[in-house]
């Protein structure tokens, strides 16, 4: 499509006329279009279509009996937004806690990897990514037994007495912590923390020693070497960490699922119950579109403020 | 560009740039090809398209339009999908006796699949070829009651010859004969009943008795150990038998209530959780204490730990069904009932008892296991004596917009 949409390329001026340039160069450059085509073929099928199909939904009204039918019901956003405005201010106040604290596990971790941890280098990136050979739902049913009342973590943050500072701030109810937000926060940290440590990793290992060296040399201090030379040069990998953990865990429902309550539910349970219990299809349609919407506003800001647009 | 490219370089420069521009890697970049499939998308998504799409209504056909062209008698065979855990199994784990005798005795082959995990998500597998009127590829299936009562709604099962079930007919017991969602079982019939009682952890409970949905909910010494079910219908049923209603008859403003008493459980933080099958670790580990629990989780549980005990409520509880039903379409009908009734005949249906710990909902099943399994013959939660039938209730099947309108209140109770 492209190629002939593309202006006619200019006369071919004073280069050697009698050659049958056009035909090749038509054909060169399509060349890309056709190496393009698998994925874009992949990205029309099971992104576009099921996109356009989800957006006709959440404009129909109707009922499982009757059917459905496009009658260009926007209130329908409107509505769902209405409704479960406390599940999306809760999924990306949870999503952006477990980033944050993903962020703050994974940097030293990464960092340990790339620069000093020598021979065992491989075996710790194996450990990194060990978990990913079991389900995701073995893992987070893991976590029920972790925190388990009464459990040894439960016992030592109550000895400890940190159990009685996060129930006040409502983190955790009274001496537990699962079905808590700290519990959902927790699963969704320990879930998707490779997807941050990994891009972390590759970034820091790309950044030459000799730097730091050199930093060394002008007599910055470890700190200001960190500052001013590895933290600037590992941002893409922050970024791309971040977002790779950003995005996922604020659709994920599993956790809230299993380790949540009630009042931990994400907006990924709502988009479930509606579309299979409810059977509220263009709600749930809706209500898909709206998170898409907001995590694509926070990931551009973010990406805007962080100065990294490049890396798109 | 263009003045750029005038004003500062040579013509041979000039070249090679247009060149690289238009053939060369310059000629597809990143962004340009960002803008290009923007547009696609654009385009796709275009207002004609959104229009297009459209769910087609679930078109209520006679039966003789849901029943196809039966295949049985040449195909000897017929697909049944079941559910986990849901079927007998030998010795070695891998063969499954009953089926294995059906096919020696009939010549039907059985193809069987355990492809349902939940009711919900089977629903949405099979939906599209049922909406389209296809063929689910599917004989025999086995779904909840509320879930068959929808499916024979919507005109998607095909009614059943009584000509070829005889004995189903015969020793269906009495507690699941007529259900308001299929008067007289034209449609269906049940596979097992599900009876939800109160289950507890003597443990955690200090060795207290827990008996009442009221106990459940006010209990201070339960506080935040308490689980109900996330199934709606087993959930609110309970607590309307204890509010003095019967689910089985019950009005907008009695399940209104109902919802009403769990918020308030839910807000004093005297229910922990709404769960699905996970809340039997949470209860045997006492991180749970008490919970409306499923009659056939009880029994494997109780056969792991002791101190799993189950009450009876007296107010009653709710026992729900798992029906198999002939979808729409199906290819292979009359063998599919040829199967029902097989399953029907008091010793195939005792050696199916006996390994499945649900409540089996065939007369004359008592005298068999006797002889074969005493134990399980006198377990009430498998087969239910005189007394603990009259205390079951059933929830009354629910009309489209009020399964819409209580299932969305429901949700809302549970935070989803």
């Amino acid at each position: 499509m492209s190629a002939t949409d593309t202006p006619p390329a200019p006369p071919a001026e004073e280069a050697a006329p009698a050659r049958p340039v056009r035909g090749r160069s038509l054909r060169k450059r399509l060349v890309p279009y056709w190496l393009l085509l698998p994925g874009i073929l992949w990205l029309l099928v099971f992104f576009a279509l099921p996109m356009v199909y989800q957006a006709s939904t959440s404009v129909q009204t109707g009922s499982l009996e009757q059917g459905f039918r496009v009658t260009w019901h926007f209130r329908t956003y409107a509505d769902a937004f209405a409704d479960y405005y406390p599940q999306f201010v809760r999924s990306l106040l949870y999503a952006g806690t477990a980033t944050l604290l993903c962020l703050l596990l994974g940097y030293p971790l990464a960092y340990l990897i790339a620069f000093r941890a020598g021979r065992w280098r491989n075996l710790l990136l194996v450990l990194v990514i060990a978990p990913f050979f079991t389900s995701f739902l073995i893992r987070t049913l893991a976590w029920k037994t972790i925190l388990a009342d009464g459990g040894a973590v439960v016992d030592a943050l109550e000895g400890l007495h940190v159990l009685d500072v996060t129930s006040r701030l409502g983190w955790t109810e009274d001496n537990r912590i699962l079905a808590t937000p700290m519990a959902v926060v927790c699963g969704l940290t320990y879930n998707f923390l490779p997807f941050m440590i990994l891009p972390l990793y590759t970034s820091l290992d790309r950044i030459d020693p000799r730097l730091h060296e050199a930093a060394g040399d002008l007599y910055a201090t470890p700190a200001a070497t960190f500052r001013t030379v590895t933290l600037p040069l590992s941002m893409p990998g922050v970024v791309a960490g971040t977002l790779l953990t950003f995005i996922p865990a604020s659709g994920d429902y599993v956790n809230a699922e299993l380790l949540g309550s009630t009042d931990t539910k994400m907006v990924g349970s709502v988009i479930q119950s509606q579309f299979l219990r409810v059977l509220d299809y263009p709600t749930a349609a809706a209500l898909s579109f709206i998170l898409m919407a907001v995590v694509l506003l926070v990931v551009t800001v973010y990406i805007r403020r962080s100065g990294t647009e490049d890396l798109l | 560009m263009q003045e750029y490219e005038a004003e500062r370089l040579s013509a041979p420069q000039l070249a090679a740039m247009r060149r690289s521009l238009t053939g060369g890697r310059g000629a597809l970049t990143r962004r340009s090809l960002l803008r290009a499939s923007g547009a696609c998308a654009l385009a796709l998504g275009g207002l004609g398209a959104l229009s297009a799409c459209g769910i087609p209504p679930a078109a209520r056909e006679g039966d003789g339009a849901a029943a196809s062209d039966d295949h049985s008698a040449r195909e000897k065979r017929v697909t049944f999908s079941n559910w986990t855990e849901y079927m007998d199994v030998g010795e070695d784990e891998r063969t499954r006796p009953t089926l294995q005798a059906f096919t020696e005795r009939t010549g039907i082959t059985v193809k069987y699949t355990e492809d349902i995990n939940d009711n919900v998500e089977f629903f949405g597998k099979i939906k599209p070829q049922l909406a389209a009127g296809q063929d689910t590829g599917r004989d025999l299936i086995v779904v909840t009651d509320w879930l068959a009562a929808r499916v024979i709604r919507l005109g998607w099962a095909q009614r059943l010859d009584p000509a070829n079930l005889p004995h189903a007919f015969a020793n269906l017991s009495a507690q699941f004969r007529s259900p308001d969602w299929d008067p007289g079982r034209a449609h269906s019939y049940p596979w097992t009943g599900i009876p939800a009682v109160i289950a507890y952890n003597a443990k955690a409970t200090g060795g207290r008795t827990v008996d009442s949905v009221t106990q459940l909910l006010d209990d201070p010494r339960l506080k935040g150990r308490v689980s109900f079910l996330s199934e709606m219908r087993d959930s609110v049923g309970l607590t309307l038998l204890d509010m003095g209603k019967d689910p089985a008859s019950f009005t907008d403003a009695d399940y209104d209530a109902a919802i009403g008493r769990l918020r308030e459980g839910v807000e004093r933080k005297q229910i922990r959780r709404f769960t699905g099958n996970d809340y039997t670790a949470d209860l045997s580990k006492g991180d749970i204490a008490a919970c409306v629990a499923w009659a056939g989780d009880i029994i494997q549980l109780q056969a792991d730990n002791p101190d799993i005990r189950y009450a009876i409520p007296a107010a009653g509880y709710v026992t729900s069904t798992d029906n198999l039903l002939v979808p729409a379409r199906a290819r292979h009908k009359t063998n599919a009932e040829k199967l029902i009734d097989y399953y029907y005949e008091p010793p195939v249906a005792a050696r199916l008892a006996a390994y499945i710990n649900y409540v089996c909902p065939v007369d004359g099943v008592a005298a068999e296991l006797a002889k074969t399994d005493p134990a399980t013959a006198s377990n009430t939660l498998i087969l239910p004596d005189r007394p603990m039938a009259a205390k079951s209730h059933s929830f009354r099947s629910l009309g489209p917009q009020e399964e819409t309108a209580y299932e969305e209140k429901f949700a809302a109770l549970i935070g989803a």
